[in-house]
């Protein structure tokens, strides 16, 4: 007999180690979020992914299942704060969609769209931060990092480098490149690493290659993000058995 | 330079854990953090530079831009503003030549605010190049200009500048009877280490830190471990605001700290201890380092300590202004050199600390109380206070009262009693527990200090009725803003949000819905942060609504709505481009009951025919003034 929790009024199993993230994944439910690729370490940064256990609010990214638990997540308060979040995501960077390459293909929009956000809600910052467009093949437009750190796990745990870093405090908290010089081209990143392509809004974009797909036939564009993120999830966890882990 | 890193990096045996203390000696000589020095030091200590420059970027008194040499930082807290620090510090800026935030022309020296310095009782308090500065005001002011203006070195100042009092105004239990030296020890080695634990747990002692975990549990958690690596970790980053108790008893209590420390060791098998000492207190270090030294001659610390078989030693670690490493598992990561940054949790730092190893971490008076409790007995301890809450605490007061300093209460002690002993009248209100306590009204001074009704870390700020409750309210708010470590969004976006929605409120541009608004921010930022430190973020704004909503509602205007953006402010360049500052050259963006409309907003149509007016929308849109 194996483990189980409640989310939502539904009882679903899990594995000893496992996140919530994980088992509610496993089981076909999406709980949005942005810090979280199940490839790598759980961050626990963006909150959306918040759910309340057994009265308690906690990260699903990072909590361990544990038997008994009583997890709720689509509860209509949830719902409005986790929109409450990514709208102060929103404000407190710059990203305008319209005239951003990654409209279509970006999760901070889709996630948006999926928790029906239709105003920024809180006031703008209009942050004055930094574009590094020195690299030949990447760009980084600091305004529309939203800090969730894949970019620096991806790099540490799949590229085997150390490009990237987050620095500063509070609100000035900003990417940092391992360089003497501090610009990007100077790193070791290369176009092909998986730390230049795991951004989940437009700060990171690969030079030249915007519009190949064009708008209308993004990701995004014909499905929900919680579609999106479940059948990748599914094909990680595929790709995991093939390889006999 | 070259040198003077690589000596310093030699003396830190080059680990990487003491990353803060060599970024200290970098700043202290050269007034910041040379680009060279982060290289070499990479090389080193073989980190990446992205670490060193996060940290260096994390910690307010680490700077990658050069700071004067002389660097000059006054105490922001809001005891010091009761103080009158606004008006001292622009006399200072004046006196230097300086602007706040800058460094002089020349170099020689910077000017700057900082967090609370944990001087309360005997502010407006400052600090240079590290250095406690106590009880300034005019002359002191002036003297210190003229120092610096001579550039006469920080030694040939004059001691009373950097006098530092204890102002124990009251003792009890703990503070009474100081124990003798290695007198714990003994008491535990003769009755036995696991009876010990035993009297620590009939004691009832509970944290001191505030959230008064059960203190023998924890140590017997972290005894159970099945890692046989562990620590012990003081916790003496005592940066809320208004508390100032642990810098005392490291002043004058601090062998029985160390000894409390090292019975907690002897409890969970730990060899190393670490004292996290906040940066501001960098005056007691030198003092402490020889109480350790002491204490390692008369076989107290180090191997064998009273030939019973136990190896433990202390090593005290400094802080670099960051309030967040108060807070135990940030404290953990910046013992180990790193940024600090709340860790997830679980696990918890009893089983996965220090290292990943198994740690305790405690407040200064905890070890105290520990160490009297293994002289004598959990019974007499449990004796004092209430049926939760044992003991007694030490409260550190200040503000409007005839003698701030420190007082130490049996648990169960009332607000009132509290407020006679240290001469206070008149008041309006007190903020038990710092920014992230609660602030009570005068309806509820026979409320009891205790666990079960107001806990506390031993902040204690006395307001009377001529202060304005909404002055606190705002340096509290802007105070989480400047310290949230920014890992989590609710806490990073939402702090600088509640800072925006206040200022708003109390520079008189707040409308009607602008209450409900900062209530739900206030919701999300308690309900969703990472840590305590945004869960209490919005405290200071709670309490204070629940119980002086009609003071917030003063200073709202009467419409249902007025936008963030200060249009006014926005023309202040074009007004100074066209040299103007006639009336017509500003605009009002509201209309205020009572008050005479400059302007409107929207943009009223006077001079506009009625006809004109009935195509046009507000705001006007580009399409329509692109046709014509």
């Amino acid at each position: 007999m194996s483990k189980t929790i409640t989310l939502d009024g539904k009882i679903i199993p899990f594995e000893e180690g496992q996140t919530i993230m994980d088992a509610a994944m496993a089981a076909g439910i999406y709980i949005p979020h942005l810090c979280h690729q199940p490839e790598f370490t759980p961050h626990g940064s963006c909150k959306l992914c918040t759910v309340n256990v057994n009265g308690r609010n906690c990260s699903a990214c990072t909590f361990p299942a544990m038997e008994g638990q009583e997890v709720l997540s689509e509860t209509k308060e949830l719902i409005n704060d986790r929109r409450r979040i990514t709208q102060m995501l929103f404000v407190e960077g710059n990203h305008l969609c319209p005239g951003c390459e990654k409209s279509g293909n970006c999760q901070l929009q889709a996630v948006g769209y999926h928790l029906n956000m239709l105003d920024s809600h809180f006031p703008h910052f209009y942050p004055d931060r930094k574009v590094d467009a020195s690299h030949s093949d990447v760009m980084i437009d600091q305004s529309r990092c939203i800090l969730c750190t894949l970019c620096v796990r991806a790099s540490q745990q799949e590229d085997g480098k150390s490009v990237f870093a987050v620095s500063g405090r509070g609100i000035n908290k900003h990417l940092i490149f391992n360089a003497q010089s501090g610009l990007l081209k100077d790193t070791d990143l290369e176009a092909a690493d998986r730390a230049a392509h795991i951004c989940p809004t437009g700060a990171i974009i690969i030079k030249r290659t915007g519009y190949r797909v064009p708008i209308g036939q993004r990701v995004y564009d014909h499905q929900e993000i919680d579609q999106v993120s479940l059948a990748s999830s599914l094909a990680v966890e595929t790709e995991h058995l093939e390889h006999g882990e | 330079m070259r040198e003077f890193i690589q000596s310093v990096a030699e003396n830190s045996q080059y680990q990487a854990t003491h990353l803060l203390q060599i970024l200290r000696q970098i700043q202290y000589r050269y007034h910041y953090i040379p680009h060279e020095a982060i290289e070499q030091l990479s090389a080193l200590l073989n980190i990446s530079r992205t670490q060193i420059i996060s940290v260096v970027e994390f910690y307010s008194f680490f700077h990658l831009a050069p700071r004067g040499q002389y660097e000059l930082l006054i105490s922001d807290s809001i005891t010091d503003h009761m103080l009158g620090k606004k008006e001292l510090i622009d006399h200072l800026a004046k006196k230097l030549n300086v602007a706040i935030g800058e460094v002089r022309g020349d170099g020689v020296v910077s000017l700057d605010n900082t967090s609370c310095t944990g001087m309360c009782d005997q502010g407006p308090a400052g600090l240079v190049n590290g250095y406690a500065l106590t009880r300034l005001d005019h002359a002191a002011i002036d003297k210190i200009a003229e120092l610096v203006n001579q550039q006469k070195p920080l030694d040939e100042w004059p001691a009373e500048l950097f006098q530092v009092d204890d102002n124990v105004y009251k003792s009890g239990l703990l503070l009474n009877q100081q124990i003798e030296q290695g007198s714990a020890l003994r008491s535990t080695i003769k009755r036995g280490i696991t009876e010990t634990l035993w009297e620590i747990d009939k004691s009832g002692l509970r944290g001191r830190g505030g959230a008064g975990f059960k203190t023998a549990m924890k140590w017997q958690f972290c005894s159970e471990e099945q890692q046989p690596e562990r620590y012990v970790v003081c916790n003496a980053d005592e940066g809320e605001p208004g508390t100032f108790k642990d810098k005392v008893l490291l002043n004058s209590y601090a062998d029985q700290v160390f000894e409390g420390m090292a019975i907690c060791a002897a409890i969970i098998g730990a060899k190393q201890g670490f004292v996290y000492l906040r940066g501001e207190y960098l005056h007691l270090h030198d003092k402490l380092q020889s109480i350790l030294d002491q204490r390692r001659q008369n076989g107290l610390l180090g191997n064998n300590i009273l030939n019973a078989g136990l190896d433990f030693d202390i090593e005290i670690h400094l802080g670099a202004g960051a309030y967040i490493c108060g807070e135990e598992s940030a404290l953990i990561e910046s013992l180990e050199g790193k940024p600090g940054i709340p860790r997830n949790r679980p696990p918890y730092p009893v089983t996965h600390g220090y290292l990943g190893k198994p740690t305790v971490v405690n407040n200064v008076e905890t070890f105290l109380a520990a160490a009297s409790i293994a002289v004598n007995g959990g019974d007499w301890f449990a004796a004092i206070g209430t049926e939760k809450s044992k003991g007694t605490k030490i409260l550190s007061i200040s503000g409007d009262c005839a003698r701030p300093g420190i007082y130490e209460y049996p648990f169960g002690i009332t607000v009132r009693t509290i407020l006679n002993d240290c001469g206070a009248d008149d008041v309006l209100g007190v903020q038990v527990g710092g920014p992230s306590g609660t602030f009570i009204s005068d309806q509820e001074f026979d409320r009891k200090l205790a666990f079960e009704d107001l806990a506390t870390g031993g902040s204690f700020i006395i307001f009377n009725s001529s202060r304005n409750i909404l002055d606190a309210v705002h340096n509290f708010t802007h105070f989480f803003a400047h310290e949230s470590c920014g890992f989590c969004t609710p806490c990073r976006v939402g702090t600088s949000l509640l800072k925006k929605q206040i200022d708003k409120i109390v520079d008189g541009h707040g409308a009607s819905g602008d209450i409900v608004a900062l209530e739900e921010l206030c919701r999300l930022v308690k309900n969703y942060s990472h840590c305590g430190l945004g869960q209490t973020a919005a405290n200071p704004i709670i309490t204070t609504l629940e119980r002086y909503l009609d003071l917030y509602e003063k200073q709202l205007k009467d419409i249902s709505f007025e936008p963030g953006f200060d249009l006014d402010g926005a023309l202040e360049t074009a007004r100074r481009l066209a040299n103007r500052d006639d009336v017509g050259a500003h605009l009002a963006q509201t209309v205020a009951t009572g008050s005479v409309p400059a302007a409107t907003f929207p943009p009223s149509m006077d001079g506009v025919s009625a006809g004109d007016c009935r195509e046009q929308s507000w705001p006007p849109s580009l399409a329509d003034g692109e046709r014509t």
